[in-house]
Formats: structure tokens, sequence, C-alpha cells
């Protein structure tokens, strides 16, 4: 059965190359997912504030958009849509008074109480297809790449929506990586923040963070860091420029398509860093 | 050390309570262990310790609040909410002070001020998320 899927703002710009290698994997692998036909943007934070609601309608009307698909499960990609609707979903289902207010305000809409489950792409091939399976459908293993697993902030806090059981130690990365043939590098800074919207309103403040992350992935040995959200890829990547450090980065899903054999054009490669492209090129994987 | 002065001058139980009614925690269980601080990523660049912001929080130091500056960086990784021993959530602290500044219609970020080319080159949920934690 085919299961609904919400690419958010970034993919379909910034960060194609994120959702396009995730999408073929995803059909290769003979796992359907099928966009939302209409979506809006899901606010990309959280609001913390207890009294404002306002924030959580847009997340809320994606979540209803996937209910009327009949489908149980949404499935993300962008670490920060993953992060901002589950937690929407969870405030619905389980505090009462809010939800009665949200479902009170959006009187055009059909009343939501949490009845989907929002899943990250990586929860979606660990759970629908298992790692073991994973490894045997790999055509072109990335043996001898070392690879550092990194999360941020949004994949695994709060613990509540973490895709790993273990939010404090989380390994799903790492077995992803091990499945696709690669060699995974734990680092400890694998959770710290990359800077986040920071790089906007205090950019020294933010690469000082990033700078801690990469010179973490660097001691590891790691030949590339792997990401799973545009504003990481943005601050740990692009932002690298104005750092002393020089290590590639790239989203998982390009690493999937690569292990799966897909061409490299459906990566879309010309979005990442040019270090990026030249360790593809040293490694003999095919540019376009 | 700069030294502070607790009277009825200085501290505002209102702005206290507001905290409180913002965030939905009880700042006042802070024991000021320091674990907060010691997790912040942006701590050290901004030299204003998340520690010190639960203090002056809990006893409405409205001025010495005004000079600290982790609230306006702090970029809301939520670290210091999972490490709290005395299960605060901090980052909805921060949340709270930053919703005080910008409900009385002060920005901390002027979209007409970033550069053209990083408008160009910055993904479109990193306009997002800052505006809608740093704007009014
Ligand atoms: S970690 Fe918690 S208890 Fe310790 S200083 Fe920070 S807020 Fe207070
Ligand atoms: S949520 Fe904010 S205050 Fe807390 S650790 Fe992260 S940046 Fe620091």
């Amino acid at each position: 059965m085919a299961t609904s899927y919400y690419p958010g703002c970034t993919l379909k710009t910034k960060a194609r190359n994120l959702e396009v290698a995730a999408l073929e994997s995803a059909s290769v692998l003979g796992l359907e997912l099928v966009e939302l036909p209409r979506w809006n943007c899901c606010g990309a934070v959280y609001s913390l504030a207890d009294d404002n609601l306002l924030n959580l309608l847009a997340p809320v009307r994606v979540l209803i958009r996937a209910l009327e698909q009949g489908n149980d499960k949404l499935v993300t990609i962008c670490s920060m849509c993953y992060n901002t609707l589950a937690r929407a979903n969870r405030m619905m289902r389980e505090d009462l008074e809010k939800r009665h207010t949200i479902n009170g305000f959006m009187d055009e809409e059909p009343d939501y109480a949490g009845e989907i489950q929002v899943v990250h792409y990586l929860d979606f091939l660990r759970d629908e297809l298992g790692w073991a399976e994973l490894r045997k459908r790999v055509t072109n293993p990335l043996q001898g790449l070392k690879v550092a697993p990194y999360y941020g902030c949004t994949l695994t806090r709060p613990y509540e929506i973490s895709l790993d059981p273990r939010p404090e130690a989380p390994t799903i990365m790492s077995d992803f990586l091990e499945a696709l043939g690669a060699t995974p590098t734990d680092f400890p800074h694998s959770t710290t923040c990359c800077g986040s919207y920071q790089v906007l309103a205090d950019p020294q403040s933010a690469l000082a963070s990033a700078e801690n992350v990469l010179g973490s992935a660097i001691s590891s040995s790691a030949d590339i860091l792997a990401l799973s959200c545009p504003l990481c890829e943005y601050n740990l990547g692009l932002r690298q420029r104005d750092l002393p450090t020089d290590i590639p980065t790239i989203f998982f899903s390009q690493l999937l398509a690569m292990a799966l054999g897909l061409g490299a054009d459906l990566c879309h490669f010309e979005l990442n860093q040019v270090n990026t492209r030249k360790l593809l090129r040293e490694r003999d994987f095919p540019l376009p | 050390m700069k030294k502070l002065t607790i009277n009825d001058s200085t501290t505002s139980w209102q702005l206290a309570d507001k905290i409180r009614e913002i965030s939905g925690e009880n700042i006042n269980t802070c024991m000021q262990c320091g674990t907060c601080s010691a997790v912040c990523p942006m701590f050290q660049q901004s030299g204003s310790p998340p520690r010190l912001v639960m203090a002056l929080a809990q006893l409405g130091l409205e001025d010495q609040l005004a000079d600290q500056r982790i609230y306006k960086v702090c970029a809301s990784c939520l670290y210091c909410g999972v490490r709290c021993p005395r299960g605060i959530d901090v980052p909805r602290v921060m949340e709270a002070l930053r919703q005080i500044t910008l409900r009385q219609n002060i920005d901390m970020i002027h979209p007409a001020q970033i550069p053209e080319a990083d408008m160009r080159e910055l993904p479109t949920i990193a306009l997002v998320a800052a505006f809608r934690k740093l704007t009014a």
C-alpha cells in the first residue's frame, strides 16, 4: 500500500538532492511514497510558548491533509519538518484542551486528534524493510567509505519523538550506513546543534557551534559527514567556506541511492559542495 | 563580579509570573546546577549562561535579564531541556523571554538587513525558522 509523503518547502528548492535520491531509492526498494496532493509549509520550528496556538495551525493542517488520504502514516525526509510535524501530532493526541481549541478555530477543517503517525524516512526504511533486507538489496556497497552519522537536534530531541529508542546515543544512522556497506564513525558531537537558524541572526555563534561539530567529525577520521537536514547542510556544508575545517557533506539519501546503484544524475550532486564532488570522483563514483 | 541588587524596585514579580505563564514551566525548581550552561552550544560565544538567566528569571530581575543575550542567540536545540536534572524545559523559558520581547514589537532580526547574497543561498527552512523565532 502506498504511504503518504510530505516534502516541505526546502526539498522542492535548495535540497532537491535530498528529495530525489530518497524517492528514487524508495521506488527501487518497492516502497511506494505518494506526495500529499495539497500541502503547506509546516512552519519549520515548533512553538514552545504555551499560549501560542497560532503557529500550530500550519503543521496540524498538514496532518489533516494526510488523514484525508486514508493512510495511517506520513513520511517526512527533512529533519526540521519531521520534528515540527511529529511534535504537533503528539500535542493533538495528548493535550485535549489545546486540541479542542485548535479544532474549534479551524472549523472549516475536519476534527483531528492525532490519528496519523509521523515517521522519518530512516524510521520508515527500518520498519518497512529492515536493515538486513536493505543490505541484501545493495548492489554497490560503499566499501571503505568512512561516514560520520550526524543527527543534529531535530531527529532525537525532545526524546518523545526521537527516531531512535536510545536518543542519548542513537545508532539508527550508523545501522543504516552499515547496511549500505559503509563504515560509520561515531563521534561525540553527532547530536550537537549546527547553529540552526541563528546563522541569520548571530552567524559567529552559530558557526562556532558548526565548527565544533565538524572538528569532532574530522577527529573520528571520517571521509564524509552524512546529514538529513538542509539547514545543517547550509551551516556544515556551504558555510565551511568561513571555517578552517574541510570535510565533505552529503545527504543520507544520496548515499542510499549510490549504494543501490542509481545513476548519479538522480542524486543531483551539482547541489552539493565542491569537496563532496571531489571526494566522490576520487572514489570512482561516476558523476554526470 | 557585578553586584545584584534585589529589592522591590529591581524585582518584577509580574515578569516572573509572565515567564511562568508563557513557558508553562515552574522556574522556581531550578537549583542552579549549571548543567544547562554546560551543554549549551551558544553559551561560549555569547558569554551568557542559561543558568544565570534562570536565576534572574526566578527573581524577576528585569534590567539584568535585558542585558543577557542567551535567549536571543538560543538555537532551540533542546539540549538544556533534555539534560536538566530538575526536569525544567529550559528552551521554553528562553522562548518565553523571546516572546516577552517580541510582544513589545521589538524584532531580534531585521529581514531588510540580511544581505541579498545570503537570501539567495539560505534554505527556505532557515528563513522561516528565524522569522518565526525572532520577529514579532
Ligand atoms: S540544568 Fe536545570 S536545575 Fe540546573 S541550572 Fe539549568 S535549569 Fe537550573
Ligand atoms: S535550547 Fe537554547 S539555551 Fe538550551 S542548550 Fe540549546 S541553544 Fe542553549
